[in-house]
């Protein structure tokens, strides 16, 4: 009898294409996402070497970081390094022959949202991209993890990835989540619990009642924030919902192969009596709606709670929350609820789904944003946002005082125009605070679609249960 | 080939904040480029220059004893966040081949190996020695030898260092990752064409 093994421990064995001695092993990729931004100087170095991509049907590109927002984008990026970089992804995609989704096409969007949405991301698959937030595939019970850019050359080159495997960590979340309480309270709480490197050297799996209970995207919004705390991934086990989602997508299996591959995901499961290196347990029950209120997306709270005190920290943190609240123009004892914000931006490869825009919807409809307050949406696809307008969520978003944008990464890492002024403050859906993140200067807090909506509408970080 | 890694001996910056995070190291406006080189100068870019450009005299880098670090020794979860190369990129074109933290973020950790990086993880207690002896600045000059594992401060102190065998020859000998595995394609032909037979729709 073979021991029993984890959903991770599975998806790895079926991957190794070659073990060392010393346990350093070459894990076989089986879909590899390429953005514009950490891709050409992996082109630029196959090209000095005169090599070629080895399996350009399993290498899809799309430009999300530079491309502009605005809907008068056809007429081209101002910025002349972002122009080149997009340009280079172009040029690289025609040159090498990988599957592309240039900006001109309907499908382009945040590489993260395009590769789910067309059916390259499968349960019990290998993805990378030179992308941290790789890990929101693992949704789909694929191990999905970002890698830098040499190791995207290297991915090109021979389709596999110098590793050596992560330990294992559960996170459960028991029970029901209470009213006005998301995905993006699940995940964000989780790095509140075990801090950013509390994942450090592990691959997570997600589980438990409430997870089971989300939605495939809520799973993404999930598995998005698993680098944040540290891991190399997160994964969740795909069930009737990750098949559901699946099926009929354009690059999913058809016909003989589909039953093939269900036949081979019903065993994408961790055993009963797998072992686990670390184990977290939050009650869902326990979860509440939560913000962040400093610069690190550890530093997360219940909206209903007060900006803590550096003394209320231990070691190296104490004099990081110092700065962080001098950063953030925030006084220790202020009541979350009273901070006040001038932006607001919906969007992101955590929370750019059509479902993330019709939680907000429900909460804008018939409502205006607070008079001189900035607030975009921005879809995280071409495809979300025709969906969104057929649904007639453009229409709420607009009438209540939003812009209504173009697909791309935006204003999460403000490499396009979307940026904030030093000083401004934004509710924001993304999943980095860091310092500068947003534009230099800014000052972000991260949050649900629903709480940045309720924001949008009061001017102040707000509590979403009151509007429910 | 990359640039080889035995031993050095320089100038320690003391960098003790915690989660010293990518965007920090290289604000998302240098990401841009396509090339990997002459990121340096925006190395610790907001932190170490004002909004008109003018060096912060407070930032360490910009003090005359450390201009010329040739590592950093910084506090916990170092280069977390994104994924970007950009970031070992401007710490190895500063001149930095070498940081010690108590712990780092798992993809910058991997991403410094490829270029010539030595990353190296002590426990907090010692990396406190060691913060100690970076401030002493210009004067106190700390040695880092691979081949040894040990770094030696300037009071002759001796911290002993684990590193993946692996990765630690490929800095000694400068080894480039994808020509290694070219050696084993052999492997991948047969994986491949196993894969494709027991799941065909990848």
């Amino acid at each position: 009898m073979t021991a029993p093994k984890t959903l991770y421990d599975k998806i790895w064995d079926d991957h190794v294409a070659d073990e060392a001695d010393d346990g350093t092993c070459l894990l076989y990729i089986d879909r590899h996402l390429v953005h514009e931004v950490t891709s050409p100087q992996a082109f630029e170095g196959l090209r000095m070497a005169g090599r070629s991509v080895r399996a350009p049907d399993k290498t899809i590109a799309v430009p999300d970081h530079n491309v502009p927002t605005t809907l008068d984008r056809a007429k081209g990026i101002d910025n002349e390094e972002s122009r080149v970089q997009v340009e280079a992804l172009d040029q690289n995609a025609r040159d090498f022959g990988i599957h592309y989704y240039p900006v001109s096409d309907v499908r382009q969007g945040i590489v993260h949202i395009v590769g789910p949405e067309q059916g390259w991301t499968l349960p019990g698959m290998t993805v990378v991209c030179g992308d941290s937030h790789t890990a929101t595939h693992g949704a789909f019970g694929s191990l999905a993890h970002g890698i830098g850019t040499s190791e995207v050359e290297h991915v090109l080159a021979t389709q596999t990835l110098i590793q050596k495997k992560s330990k294992n960590m559960k996170v459960e979340i028991t029970g029901k989540l209470k009213p006005g309480v998301t995905a993006k309270d699940i995940t964000l709480s989780v790095i509140g619990e075990t801090g950013t490197a509390g994942g450090t050297g592990y691959v997570i799996e997600y589980c438990g009642q409430a997870i089971r209970d989300l939605s495939i995207e809520g799973r993404m919004t999930v598995c998005n924030m698993a680098i944040e705390g540290g891991a190399r991934a997160g994964l969740i086990a795909p069930d009737e919902k990750t098949f559901d989602y699946c099926k009929g997508r354009p690059h999913a299996p058809k016909g003989a192969d589909w039953d093939s591959a269900m036949a081979y995901w019903a065993g994408l499961y961790t055993d009963e009596g797998a072992h686990f290196d670390k184990v977290v347990t939050i009650r869902g029950e326990d979860i509440a709606p939560v913000v962040t209120w400093g610069t690190s997306p550890e530093d997360v709270l219940p909206i209903t709670a007060t900006v803590p005190r550096p003394s209320d920290f231990a070691g190296g943190k104490v004099g990081a929350v110092e700065r962080a609240l001098e950063y953030m123009g925030l006084e220790a004892g202020k009541p979350l609820s009273e901070i006040e914000i001038d932006t607001v931006f919906i969007g992101s490869c955590t929370n750019g789904r059509i479902e993330d825009l019709r939680a907000a919807a429900g909460i804008l409809k018939g409502k205006k944003i607070k008079d001189g307050l900035r607030a975009m949406i921005v879809p995280g696809s071409g495809l979300v946002r025709a969906q969104a307008e057929e649904e007639g969520l453009a229409a709420i978003f607009k009438e209540a005082g939003f812009e209504w944008r173009l697909a791309g990464c935006s204003m999460c890492l403000a490499m396009n125009p979307d940026q904030l002024a030093p000083g401004e403050r934004c509710a924001a859906t993304s999943n980095r605070n860091f310092e500068g993140r947003q534009g230099r200067g800014g000052r972000t807090h991260l949050m649900s679609p629903e709480m940045a909506a309720a924001a949008a509408i009061t001017g102040r970080l707000t509590d979403v249960r009151e509007m429910l | 080939m990359m640039e080889k890694f035995e031993k050095i001996s320089g100038i320690a910056a003391p960098m003790p904040l915690i989660n010293i995070d990518t965007d920090m190291i290289i604000p998302k406006q240098f990401l841009k480029t396509i090339k990997r080189s002459g990121l340096g100068v925006n190395l610790f870019d907001e932190m170490r220059y004002d909004d008109n450009g003018d060096e912060i005299p407070d930032f360490v880098l910009n003090k005359p004893a450390y201009r010329s670090s040739e590592i950093i020794v910084a506090g916990d979860n170092f280069g977390c966040g994104s994924s970007r190369e950009h970031a070992p990129w401007a710490i190895k074109d500063f001149g930095i081949r070498c940081v010690i933290a108590p712990a780092f973020a798992d993809i910058f950790y991997n991403n410094c190996f490829k270029n010539g990086i030595l990353p190296i993880t002590l426990p907090q207690d010692q990396v406190d020695v060691l913060m100690k002896d970076a401030e002493k600045g210009a004067n106190a000059r700390m040695e880092v030898d691979l081949v040894a594992q040990q770094i030696t401060t300037s009071d002759g102190e001796v911290f002993s260092f684990e590193v993946d065998e692996f990765k630690k020859r490929c800095l000694l000998e400068g080894l480039d990752d994808i020509g290694q595995t070219f050696q084993k394609v052999a492997a991948i032909d047969s994986f491949e064409a196993k894969a494709s037979d027991a799941r065909p729709w990848v």
